[in-house]
């Protein structure tokens, strides 16, 4: 049976953090003060689904946390709960969480308890103003509200309770303490009065009644009050002084604000008031964090809340094994070779059924390329999978750093394949962390260079013709050329003379070289950009740097669409094919005999007073060639990461798109052929590695001649 | 697959083996007819540059990449010449294909487990741990091989190291 059920745990792990991330996503884009019902929803169904699956399962960590989370939904998009900047904190600190416990279960390990009984402790205390709400309803508020009405005493007696309770989780200790040394369970009304904030005037109106029908000892009159007349509520807080200066900043995204000053506190005034001011209390808890820190986080989520809306929008979808997809890949392109084998055998046909046969072939044609281009599309996804982690990045980040950021995404319907998606991730968080640690500068530095406070960091994604340009711009300081030239030679990393700008931005992707003054866990430890710079080549792409000192910095990785499909030059040498991906190549030239030197052993052209050094394909592919010498044959100048060399080839047979292929899958690794591709005649050519055909040419020898 | 998967049980049980029996030079051999693909004509194959000779090179089989050997080479029986007649036998081996030359496929054979004889310890072109054993058919003696194991050993160098420790 257990083995039955295993069989499913791997849909359902990845079913919930589909879930998670969409739980994670909507969170950012909530906006506390009036949450939207049907975002509220799809957080409320994505907990659920969770819940359910685990039940199924019987993965308990996650089922009593999932559960107190659903509890927490269902609550706030029932109107009984009022969500605030802190509460969805908490709830991402709860994601996290899951997720974590999700980590296990997928290895088998055992969860973390005290994660799990922390969390859900965690979320109790956020929902707590509101069962104490649900208790009250109940019960007519008796026994509970009494305690309000007594002196400091029996308060302090709960407040210690509370803060034992809630001690356990650091985060919300001072939180319970706080609020609880002014009055523990004012919560209640403040969850009510939320209600009113909302808007809903029947329930608000009606459940105020209802609590004075029964005569709630006088303490819902002001309630009552408050339903009618928001501001006076709000006014009374003023009595509390304590909480000013936290609340008022703070309030403006939950409620429409009002100046807390005129009304003085009466004894009546003083519980709404306490109920007023929970969930100022709630926003403000981290004491640590001055309003400041929070201003960045409500703009930036309320700067994503357009793409949020556009994506809430449920897709029909079903779930296909990528394996599934790839074979077809594979099947398709094999029927566009049968299709050009066939239109080459139609061409010799004679007769009166030739022309038919032409129009059915050319109908043929057209079906397979639509097939082909309707098959690849299923592989692509839109680049908000990747950007969508970054909203969390930099609210993260941004109060880690304290900076203001706002978080400006452009172009994540764009389209790239899921392969390539999956290794973005990383280079594009590095980027990020970079820009956010490096680029943007501090508020202040910002507004005495005359910027505005807030920084921009823009994520940007198009579509170029057969690549996909995906940019990090931020407005910071821009990268600094004297400081990159003197980190460089303190490392000892080559320089060349008189270097453009573009040399020296390249100089920070060399290995080893970091500028920040100090190691922070943000970034620093100097193994970024060359790794970064790394795993975009392998994806077959680039990354260019554009900056401007004080106006900010540019990073921009050029990808192809597809990771299968690779933009090649075929060449021949002797009667072997080759593919050359075209991002290798600068040109070719026919070279005359005044060109080619002999230096130290080393054949080299002489191009514009550059130095090439010569690398037969025919001696490393072990061919035959049609023309051994270089004055005979075709030499393809090619650039990689780490040299540039000249490649002598027989011919240039033409540009074309070409289909990776795995040598792997059933042979081995070769040296200097990065995979193979199928011809239209059926045949197998191989594509040349150039980065590791780079290794054959002498290094030293070309820094020494070129540099 | 579901189907091969249990007529392969069936033989176990009924410790019966169907064989492909095929020719190198003068030498009838014997292999798990389960492991065989497909059987084709030799086409020209793309050459792989720092392959050992035996390795011909690569082909497209239906999109897949395979590598060609010539197990004549290898093992240095018959000429190693490619005519109409030259036969490629496609093994589908630890989910990997690999297609090996021969000089041609003669028959299927079906075997008892009992009839086969162990194999002899010199006078044949492979090592015996490539061998299953000898089984007289007719006047000849066939050489039955273990071509899982040949396929996959360090000797023929077809697997990258890695994936063959992962492949156990």
């Amino acid at each position: 049976m257990s083995m039955d059920m295993s069989q499913f745990h791997g849909v359902f792990i990845e079913e919930s953090h589909e879930h998670l991330d969409e739980m994670e996503h909507l969170l950012l884009a909530l906006d506390p003060s009036a949450p939207d019902t049907e975002e509220l929803n799809s957080i409320f169904r994505a907990a659920h689904s969770i819940k359910g699956g685990s039940g199924m399962f019987a993965f308990d960590a996650l089922i009593t946390v999932t559960h107190v989370m659903e509890n927490l939904f269902d609550k706030a998009r029932q109107g009984k709960f009022q969500l605030h900047a802190q509460a969805i904190d908490g709830l991402l600190v709860a994601v996290d969480a899951l997720r974590n416990l999700l980590q296990s279960y997928t290895e088998g390990s055992e969860p973390d308890w005290a994660l799990v009984n922390s969390t859900t402790a965690d979320l109790e205390a956020i929902l707590d103003p509101s069962l104490s709400n649900q208790i009250e309803s109940t019960e007519q508020g008796y026994g509970f509200f009494q305690p309000l009405n007594q002196p400091s005493d029996s308060h302090t007696e709960a407040a210690q309770a509370e803060t034992e309770e809630a001690s356990d989780f650091g985060f919300f200790g001072p939180l319970a303490s706080e609020s609880s040394t002014s009055e523990p369970s004012a919560s209640e009304p403040s969850a009510r009065e939320a209600l009113v904030g909302k808007g809903s005037e029947s329930e608000a109106g009606s459940e105020p009644e209802v609590s004075t029908d029964d005569e709630g000892f006088g303490f819902f009159a002001p309630l009552g009050k408050a339903a009618e007349n928001n501001e006076t509520s709000e006014d009374d807080e003023a009595g509390f002084g304590f909480f000013e200066p936290l609340q008022a900043p703070l309030q403006a995204p939950l409620q429409a604000p009002s100046t807390p000053e005129d009304i003085p506190p009466d004894q009546q005034g003083a519980p709404s008031a306490s109920q007023a001011k929970e969930p100022a209390v709630n926003i403000a808890s981290r004491p640590s964090e001055p309003a400041k820190s929070s201003a960045p986080v409500a703009s930036s989520s309320s700067k994503k809340e357009p793409s949020a809306k556009s994506e809430s929008v449920e897709a029909s979808s079903i779930r296909v094994d990528i394996t599934k997809i790839d074979s077809l890949v594979n099947l398709v392109g094999e029927l566009v070779i049968t299709q050009s084998m066939l239109n080459l055998i139609g061409d010799d046909v004679q007769g009166p059924s030739s022309e038919r046969l032409h129009s059915a072939l050319t109908e043929l044609e057209r079906n397979t390329r639509e097939l082909q281009e309707g098959i690849m599309s299923i592989r692509m996804l839109p680049m908000s999978f990747v950007f969508n982690r970054f909203p969390r990045v930099v609210r993260d980040l941004s109060k880690k750093l304290n900076k203001k950021i706002d978080l400006v995404i452009e172009g994540g319907q764009t389209e790239i394949d899921k392969g390539l998606i999956e290794r973005l991730v990383d280079p594009l968080t590095h980027l990020v962390r970079n820009s956010l640690d490096h680029g943007i500068e501090k508020p202040e530095v910002r507004l005495a260079a005359g910027k505005e406070e807030t920084g921009k960091l823009t994520l940007k994604a198009e579509q170029k013709g057969g690549n996909i340009l995906i940019s990090v711009s931020d407005d910071g300081g821009g990268l600094n050329r004297d400081r990159i030239l003197a980190k460089a030679y303190e490392n000892g990393i080559d320089v060349p003379e008189n270097p453009s700008d573009q040399q020296v931005w390249q100089l920070i992707m060399s290995a080893g070289f970091s500028t920040a003054a100090e190691i922070t866990d943000v970034s620093g430890r100097g193994v970024g950009m060359d790794v970064v710079k790394r795993n975009i080549e392998s994806m077959g792409g680039r990354l260019e740097i554009e900056s401007q000192a004080g106006v900010g910095s540019t990073f921009e990785i050029r990808l192809p669409l597809t990771l299968a499909i690779l933009d090649g030059m075929s060449i021949a040498v002797g009667d072997q094919m080759f593919i050359i991906p075209l991002v290798n190549i600068i040109e070719s030239v026919q070279p005359s005999e005044n060109q080619l030197k002999q230096i130290s052993n080393q054949q080299v052209l002489e191009l514009r007073d550059a130095y090439w050094p010569i690398v037969q394909l025919y001696k490393v592919m072990e061919v035959e060639p049609n023309s051994p010498r270089p004055s005979d044959g075709i030499l393809v100048l090619i650039e990689t990461s780490k040299t540039r060399f000249a490649l002598l080839v027989d011919d240039l047979i033409g540009q074309q798109q070409v289909v990776i292929k795995s040598l792997e899958q059933h042979y081995r690794r070769v040296p200097g052929v990065a995979g193979a591709t199928i011809m239209g005649d059926g045949s197998v050519a191989l594509i040349i590695d150039a980065e590791s055909l780079a290794l054959k040419v002498d290094a030293s020898f070309v820094n020494k001649e070129m540099g | 697959m579901n189907h091969s998967h249990q007529t392969e049980v069936e033989s176990k049980d009924s410790s019966r083996l169907e064989y492909l029996t095929f020719t190198l030079g003068d030498e009838h051999y014997g292999l798990d007819i389960m492991k065989v693909r497909e059987i084709r004509g030799y086409e020209p194959v793309t050459k792989i540059a720092n392959a050992p000779p035996f390795i011909k090179g690569v082909l497209n089989l239906r999109g897949d990449i395979v590598p060609i050997v010539d197990l004549r080479i290898k093992f240095n029986v018959g000429d190693a010449n490619y005519n109409e007649f030259t036969i490629v036998i496609m093994l589908h081996i630890n989910d990997r294909i690999v297609g090996i030359v021969v000089d041609a496929v003669s028959d299927v054979i079906n075997m008892e487990s009992t009839d086969i004889k162990p194999p002899p310890e010199f006078g044949v072109a492979f090592d015996s741990e490539y061998l299953f054993g000898l089984a007289p058919v007719n006047d000849d003696m066939i050489i039955l091989l273990n071509i899982e194991k040949l396929i996959s050993s360090h000797e023929l160098g077809l697997f990258d190291e890695t994936t063959m420790a992962s492949e156990g």
